[in-house]
């Protein structure tokens, strides 16, 4: 993408004098804006509602419904979800799962996309595919031997309370890694192909080992990609709700996102503390969109481009 | 999104040189095992996790075995689950059923949604950041989250449509309607999705194509038609393909809104409620996974022969 909008954009403003486009009359402008702002508008509906939602006293909704004109707003509701609702051991697991898997996966992913891309041998391609095709997979496809397996592997109850990977942090980060690499690994190759091959084969020439050409010279090239891999990972990791919904069977090791599910059932009572639980879970990912917009599009749409 | 954004995959940078990337066979002993470290590693972690467990599905498809105990306990029964699972499994035919329909929604629906707000949206436009913004927020939120927000405008005595409408209709609850319900939900999410990868794929048709077609007299429609939508078949086929695996994976909305019962099944509830569901048939799960292999199989081949091609054009 970034090569499209690299040539494409200087095009564009010059141009438009030299050749004068045929544009719609105004009025079509104007209609194609307040259809746009209704359209924008709709998208925005569900999510306001839970924010509106989300600010007003159960006992006013009650009184005059839920769509009313607000007496008062409050952020009682959220003050109950954390403290009673006890939200943030849930977003702790969400970390503790979620930042070790990320490094590793993208750790893993250059290394392998480094050896698939700079060099080439037989099984190149065959072993990208391998890589890519298990990404887009279906999780269902996998789960039942996958909970048998882990079930069947131990860990030292100093690593797992459950005394194996069943049921344990490690285990859904490891799925994590395996699922996630196949993805990064197809995203990096197809960036690192794009280095000159002068540039490791300088290092090379230099005495360099294929390590040093890796981490001294490929690895640094790789910010762009590595950062919006680290975005787009994140919002999936963070946002997903199958592997430790299936693969852990302890209600307070879920991370946040699966334990949404319990929430509900325990201690979520009315829809003014639903909508603040689901604000609440709903903004780191809302925060990393508006402050990585670019990183997380950019990770996002990098298979859609190549032409 | 130009300087950050991977893969300049367009850009020629070999031209110039035309080398060819070295290969394995003269290097050293240690650089050769850093290599197949390097590469073995995560491989391994991708077969084991990944397609060694796809592989056991489609094996355990093929036997009778109680999910607890040794996996070589398993007795094979040969297509035994596949004729149970038709013939004598109620949930499977609506799950398929749903699963279609969700696809088919998407494919008529959502995806030319996204597109038409994609070619809209493209235009040198005031606020376009804005609307393409708001278009995208749902995305980045989980499908389980999509379904808690969704469900405080569907709940029949706290939500919006019934407030509004002033009717008394139990959306997720009413098994003729409830499956349009969940479609709308994750619609919602999707149109956003397919309108961001098109607007990637916009950004890549030269504009001066357009510019000439547009002097020799094509109208708007006609420059779309022969000259843009030409230009996006690459993106189409990777919104194709995505728009079809995220329709056999629909699984986490249906699970929040009522654990994919009564009008919600999807294969994908099925294979996991015979994990985690009380009366748990390991072969009947394994053999809705292995048609859900299959399918997706379907989908991802042509994909990968299509990236395939590129590679091979590209190098």
């Amino acid at each position: 993408m970034s090569a499209a909008t690299s040539t494409a954009p200087p095009g564009r403003a010059p141009a438009r004098p030299a050749v004068p486009r045929r544009r719609g009359p105004r009025p079509a402008r104007v209609v194609l804006h307040v259809a746009l702002t209704l359209v924008a508008a709709a998208f925005l509906l569900p999510v306001a509602w839970a924010v509106f939602t989300s600010l007003r006293p159960y006992e006013e909704t009650a009184r005059k419904g839920y769509v009313s004109v607000p007496d008062t707003l409050t952020l009682d509701n959220y003050r109950t979800a954390l403290q009673d609702g006890q939200l943030l051991p849930f977003f702790l697991n969400t970390v503790v799962i979620v930042v070790p898997a990320l490094v590793v996966t993208l750790a893993l992913a250059s290394m392998a996309a480094f050896v698939l891309s700079r060099f080439s041998f037989r099984l190149n391609l065959p072993l990208l595919l391998l890589f890519t095709a298990g990404n887009l997979l279906p999780p269902q496809v996998i789960i039942t031997p996958l909970v048998s397996i882990f079930r069947d592997v131990p860990l030292p109850g100093v690593l797992s309370s459950s005394g194996a990977l069943f049921d344990s942090y490690w285990g859904v980060g490891l799925v994590h890694v395996g699922f996630q690499v196949g993805f990064c690994v197809f995203v990096l190759s197809s960036y690192m192909r794009t280095l000159p091959v002068e540039l490791t084969e300088a290092a090379r020439v230099d005495g360099a080992g294929v390590w040093r050409q890796y981490a001294s010279v490929v690895l640094p090239l790789c910010r762009a990609p590595l950062a919006a891999l680290a975005t787009l990972q994140f919002t999936w990791m963070y946002n997903d709700f199958f592997w430790a919904l299936v693969l852990m069977v302890t209600g307070d090791k879920r991370p946040i996102t699966s334990a949404l599910d319990n929430l509900r059932a325990g201690f979520f009572t009315d829809n003014n503390l639903v909508a603040a639980g689901a604000v609440l879970i709903a903004l780191p990912t809302v925060v990393v969109f508006v402050v990585l917009q670019k990183q997380l599009v950019g990770g996002l749409t990098v298979g859609a481009t190549k032409g | 999104m130009t300087t950050t954004a991977p893969a300049p995959a367009r850009t020629p940078p070999r031209a110039a040189g035309r080398r060819r990337r070295p290969g394995v066979a003269h290097l050293g002993r240690r650089d050769t095992a850093v290599l197949a470290a390097m590469l073995g590693v995560p491989l391994l972690l991708s077969l084991a996790l990944v397609w060694g467990p796809a592989l056991l599905s489609v094996a355990l498809s093929f036997t009778r075995w109680n999910g607890v105990g040794e996996l070589t306990d398993a007795v094979p029964v040969g297509l035994e689950n596949y004729r149970q699972v038709v013939t004598n499994y109620p949930p499977f035919w609506p799950a398929l059923q749903h699963n279609v329909v969700w696809l088919v929604v998407f494919l008529v629906l959502a995806t030319p949604t996204g597109l038409l707000l994609a070619v809209l949206l493209d235009k040198e436009l005031r606020g376009t950041r804005v609307y393409q913004s708001a278009i995208f927020l749902p995305v980045v939120l989980s499908l389980a989250l999509v379904g808690f927000i969704w469900q405080l405008v569907y709940s029949r005595d706290q939500g919006l449509l019934n407030a509004v409408l002033g009717t008394d209709v139990d959306w997720v609850g009413d098994s003729s309607i409830n499956l349009w319900a969940a479609l709308l939900a994750a619609s919602w999410r999707h149109v956003g999705y397919v309108m961001v990868l098109f607007l990637a794929g916009l950004k890549g048709v030269d504009p001066a194509l357009k510019e000439a077609a547009a002097l020799d007299g094509a109208g708007e429609v006609q420059v779309f038609r022969h000259v843009t939508l030409p230009s996006l078949a690459p993106t189409s086929v990777v919104v194709l393909v995505i728009t079809v695996i995220e329709a056999l994976r629909a699984f986490d909305l249906v699970y929040v809104l009522n654990r994919g019962r009564n009008g919600l099944e999807l294969l994908s509830v099925l294979v996991t409620d015979n994990i985690i569901g009380e009366a748990s048939r390991i072969g009947y799960g394994s053999a809705v996974a292995t048609i859900l292999l299959v399918v997706s199989l379907g989908v991802i081949v042509p994909y990968l022969v299509v990236v395939l091609r590129e590679r091979r054009g590209a190098s």
